[in-house]
């Protein structure tokens, strides 16, 4: 797997995050040694092997569907940038 | 006022009438007011919640009725949520956020009576091992102070051993409370995975972050470990397991106990001032009654790029709540949404965490997932199970916590790998979900050497216990870094 610029921009695009066109370069040597170390896992026969996503192999609780939660709905959006009438406040999608 | 540097000696000048919790709660400030431009290694004091939590625990005192912990003051990381006091992760997002609620870790310690005195500077989410990754600025080291104190716990770490706080909570994801405990030479243990509630802790790597305490002695970590763990429902992953009172297995003698040597630890690259004091420390244990056993690990070298598969695909997704929307940095004058989200998340995250995200964000790709993330979390069951083999043949496994003491600030910031590198010794634990903790161990160089020690699943006790006794043979906990007198 080679980095290039193409395969950095669709990343900073998926991560919506912005890359400076100074930063490109960096951020290409920089993955690209990321991911060198990351090939080293190919080294290990891992046929048949169930993947671990819990380290107790625990799994998701189930409870009653019953209301637990008190509305705090005006403490929680007081350290909102922008709200109105309880709602969170964007730029315009519709036009 | 003679100082105390351990929880347990604190508990006994406040029990005896020697000095007020407010007392206590003031020196301390006062040191982290005198001290702290040098080390940095807290983000903001938390004066006036702190003075009036101390006077409660006086009051409480007085009426007989304080905690566990009552009027011991304490450091959080800031990376758990504290009501009423700004929570910053180390980022600039997060630099105007106060906390509407308070982590659950938190609430119990303050239950038990503890101070909160101020909030702990970190790597930026926790994404470091050296703590040069916050916008609050690096940390320094109070042993040599061109030394960086570890990360990503490396502020909690750092003000512990320079005497601003009685202990500190610290988190860890691959070695964050473990490797600054061992670079500043204090205690600190990483629980099993679901010992803790992460509720109100904010999140890196879900699947692996562990909160713990960071203390001088293992006496004080058992203390403050049983305090803060237990089951919550607020989190999924919570373990619904009793919690015992570790302090009470502390005085065991060690005879029988089987400790592994995994010689996958033990090999080149370990700087060799490390080893050697790790060596010294391992036949102490066995001067105590403990046998040695040779074990191995093979999977060991590739737990690092798994692990940087994993962490950094947990934070693309935990991170992806960071967008100008509800809370955090938000950009000004977005011209549109993808505008807000951008300029918000470029501008408000550090170097390291949007690499991490960039990262995390490919590994979880369409068309890379099996490549990366899948064959990660198989490796991962690999590692696992090369644990569990070895814990039938032994009750804990002792090696070192880091390649090498406190390296020099700057030394390996253009090189992410090498800091990766770095955790190598301590991730294996972290995918596994097992319990692990670091003890000071002797020093090279002027500089601390941390011993790592590796329980199975739930057994913090038996390595407390070995850590306890340990520490009633040396006096390496109990040695400071000379940071001048506060006048």
């Amino acid at each position: 797997m080679k980095v290039d610029e193409a395969v950095v921009n669709t990343v900073a695009n998926l991560a919506k995050l912005k890359l400076e066109a100074g930063d490109i370069d960096t951020t290409i040597e920089q993955m690209s040694r990321i991911l060198a170390l990351m090939e080293q896992m190919q080294a290990v026969d891992t046929s048949g092997v169930e993947p671990l996503a819990h380290p107790l192999d625990a799994v998701q609780r189930l409870r009653e569907d019953v209301v637990t939660e008190s509305d705090q709905h005006e403490k929680y959006q007081a350290v909102a940038p922008e709200t109105d009438s309880s709602l969170y406040l964007v730029p315009k999608v519709v036009e | 006022m003679s100082t105390p540097v351990t929880i347990e000696g604190a508990l006994r000048g406040l029990a005896a009438g020697e000095y007020s919790s407010v007392e206590l709660t003031r020196h301390f400030l006062d040191v982290i007011r005198e001290r702290n431009p040098v080390l940095n290694a807290v983000i903001s004091t938390t004066d006036d919640i702190a003075i009036a939590q101390a006077e409660q625990a006086d009051r409480d005192r007085q009426a007989g009725r304080g905690g566990p912990l009552a009027g011991v003051p304490i450091l959080h990381k800031d990376i758990f949520c504290t009501e009423g006091a700004r929570t910053s992760a180390g980022s600039k997002m997060l630099d105007n956020f106060v906390s509407p609620y308070s982590a659950t870790a938190v609430e119990k310690l303050t239950k038990a009576g503890a101070i909160m005195v101020g909030k702990a500077n970190m790597d930026e989410f926790a994404m470091g091992s050296s703590n040069e990754n916050s916008f609050y600025g690096v940390v320094r080291n109070p042993w040599q102070t061109d030394r960086v104190p570890g990360g990503s716990s490396g502020g909690s770490a750092a003000a512990v051993a320079a005497g601003f706080c009685l202990a500190a909570t610290g988190t860890d994801t691959g070695g964050s409370i473990r490797q600054p405990a061992s670079f500043c030479g204090i205690t600190g243990i990483k629980p099993t995975y679901g010992r803790v509630s992460r509720w109100g802790m904010i999140a890196y790597g879900s699947s692996l972050d562990q909160a713990g305490p960071m203390t001088r002695t293992a006496a004080d970590a058992a203390l403050m470990l049983q305090t803060m763990a237990g089951f919550d429902h607020r989190d999924s992953t919570s373990l619904d397991e009793p919690v015992p009172l570790f302090t009470e297995a502390l005085d065991q003698p060690l005879a029988g106990l089987r400790i592994g040597l995994c010689k996958e630890y033990l090999q080149d690259g370990l700087d060799s001032g490390v080893e050697t004091q790790v060596q010294n420390a391992i036949r102490e244990l066995e001067g105590l009654g403990a046998s040695l056993v040779e074990v191995s690990l093979p999977h060991t070298q590739y737990a690092v790029p798994a692990y940087y598969v994993i962490a950094p695909a947990e934070c693309s997704a935990n991170l992806s709540r960071f967008d100008g929307v509800r809370f955090g940095h938000r950009c000004d004058d977005p011209v549109d949404l993808e505008d807000l989200y951008t300029r918000s998340r470029s501008e408000g995250f550090g170097r390291e965490v949007r690499q991490r995200i960039m990262v995390g964000a490919f590994a979880l790709s369409a068309g890379y997932y099996d490549a990366y993330y899948r064959k990660a979390q198989q490796i991962r069951r690999l590692i696992k199970n090369d644990f569990i083999s070895a814990f039938k043949t032994v009750d804990l496994i002792a090696g070192p916590v880091a390649p090498s003491t406190a390296f020099p600030l700057g030394d390996m910031t253009d090189d992410p790998v090498a800091m990766y590198l770095q955790d190598i010794f301590t991730v294996p634990s972290s995918l596994a979900g097992l319990p692990a903790m670091s003890i000071p161990a002797g020093f090279s160089d002027n500089l601390p050497v941390g011993l790592q020690l590796i329980g199975n699943y739930l057994d913090e006790g038996r390595m407390l216990n070995a850590a306890h006794q340990f520490q009633q043979r040396t006096d390496w906990h109990l040695r400071s870094p000379d940071t001048g007198e506060v006048s």
